[in-house]
């Protein structure tokens, strides 16, 4: 690849991924200006806690804080508190909200995603969790002896039952699919996970489509499509997330789902590039488009991006080519590392399922032709390192 | 002083934990023996549990690296130092003389 002479970067997106692509830009030797913009009034911090130990008390916003001592050499100018409106592809102009166009020679989109909501107006009493913000307002509400009805079982909303759980909540979660996380993990492993609300007096009432929010201003109560009404104090939804790139729309950039990149990153319009939970990339692992939300992807894809805006060449780790993600519930420790596709076969491999520590892993294909594909663990994450590695080393042609 | 195992019983490039409060790790790399504390100090998660290269420890949960001779950060996400303990081995037993003051909280 030939380098490309920039001495103007514009970094949309002040999270996990848009840190991330500036340190990557720093990295590779690029020491021109760097702004950073971000929606939200805070300099960057990390989300996963935000549902787990910082929702319970047990850590505070400065301990979210992703920059390090170090970062401070990274010389990045900050426009905190104000969100793009759009980008302005003639001269790579990105748009705030003030009407302020921030000119440069390239741009990453590091927009990441928002926290899908219900429709009409929000009712005093129903939250979402994405934000620092979202996490103030719910923790000051999880009063021992309320009534919490999470409506959707995937991860954040597993984990804020678990949380709301532990500091005495009463607690109903809502699933509309028939077994919980059966699209990540498979309904047998959904299954296993699912087992685990039970087990810590939480209500589990799955295959309850249209779970609607009812009440006259302030929340009474979660409507199920059969009428039925569980009486709600407080309810989190936990419905899924949706890519913040409504402010590209119009700029000449393909969307669909998310910002469409190639496998590096690169987007319709030359000098702009796009990483995080907002791009949807060509995945070798996966074997096609997909736009991934998970911690690691935020932190690694953006060095991807940073080269190509650069014009160089960026040689991922073998391990930075398997998709993994985490999630804390119940006390209980589950990762997954790989792709999982329906037809996949998976096998518990070591420990067993009743203990709650186990490995599993999930083969594609019959016979000697059977390979690896994915790897789940529960309070395992020796082996389970172990598995990420091998998942990294056996699938490293494909990945090549 | 305290008395973890048999120095025999720490398996090469592996570790074993010890459960005090904050609980210490103490590894084996090419038979040298090395004690930090055990919790990482991004998230809670067992260093015990990590990958070991060469004199590096990674953090099993989000892959933060740590040097066991230093304690020092060598990778994120994780920004302070683990706490490196002393290590004495008598007659085949491995004792740990700890840090004297605990990592600082932030």
């Amino acid at each position: 690849m030939r380098p490309v002479p920039m001495s103007a970067v514009t970094v949309v997106g002040a999270s996990l991924a848009g840190l991330s692509a500036a340190r990557a830009l720093r990295a590779y030797g690029y020491d021109g200006r760097i702004q950073i913009v971000g929606a939200e009034r805070y300099r960057p911090y990390d989300r996963p806690p935000l549902s787990k130990e910082f929702l319970r008390g047990a850590v505070a916003a400065e301990d979210l804080a992703l920059e390090s001592a170090e970062d401070r050499a990274l010389d990045l100018h900050w426009r905190l508190g104000h969100a793009a409106i759009g980008l302005d592809p003639a001269d790579r102009a990105v748009v705030l909200d003030t009407g302020e166009r921030l000119v440069g020679d390239g741009v990453v989109v590091a927009t990441g995603a928002k926290a899908r909501q219900f429709p009409g107006p929000r009712l005093t009493g129903v939250h979402t969790l994405r934000t620092l913000d979202d996490a103030l307002e719910l923790r000051a509400r999880l009063l021992p002896g309320t009534r919490l009805v999470v409506i959707g079982a995937g991860f954040i909303g597993a984990e804020v039952a678990s949380t709301a759980r532990r500091l005495g909540l009463d607690v109903t979660v809502v699933e509309a699919a028939p077994v919980p996380l059966a699209g990540p993990l498979g309904e047998e492993m959904g299954r296993v996970c699912a087992a685990l609300h039970a087990e810590h007096g939480v209500r589990l009432i799955a295959g309850a489509v249209d779970a609607r929010p009812v009440g006259e201003r302030r929340v009474r109560a979660v409507r199920l499509a059969d009428g039925t009404e569980l009486p709600a104090d407080l309810v989190v939804a936990g419905i899924g997330s949706m890519p913040c790139v409504d402010w590209l729309i119009g700029s000449g950039l393909s969307i669909d789902g998310g910002v469409l990149t190639n496998e590096r990153c690169g987007t319709a319009i030359p000098g702009v590039v796009a990483a995080g939970d907002c791009a949807v990339t060509q995945s070798r692992y996966a074997g096609g488009l997909l736009r991934t939300e998970h911690w690691t992807h935020a932190q690694q894809q953006p060095a991807v991006a940073a080269a190509t805006l650069l014009g160089r060449d960026h040689q991922p780790t073998p391990l930075a080519g398997v998709p993994y993600f985490w999630s804390d519930q119940y006390g209980v420790r589950l990762q997954f590392a790989g792709h999982r596709r329906a037809g996949d076969i998976v096998e518990v491999i070591e420990g067993d399922l009743e203990s709650r520590q186990f490995v599993a892993v999930y083969r594609r294909g019959g016979g000697p032709a059977a390979r690896a594909v994915a790897v789940l663990a529960m309070n395992q994450s020796k082996p389970f390192a172990r598995w990420r590695r091998e998942l990294a080393r056996s699938n490293a042609p494909a990945l090549a | 002083m305290i008395e973890v195992c048999l120095a025999a019983d720490v398996p090469e490039g592996e570790a074993v934990r010890v459960d005090i409060d904050p609980p210490i790790a103490v590894f084996k790399v090419d038979g040298e023996l090395y004690a930090i504390d055990d919790t990482c100090t991004h998230q809670d998660a067992s260093l015990a549990d990590g990958w070991v290269e060469g004199c590096l420890v990674e953090c099993p949960l989000h892959a933060s690296c740590f040097d066991l001779r230093t304690g020092e950060v060598t990778g994120p996400p994780a920004k302070r130092p683990v706490r490196t303990h002393g290590i004495d081995v008598v007659n085949g037993m491995v004792f740990v003389r700890l840090a004297p003051a605990p990592a600082e909280t932030r």
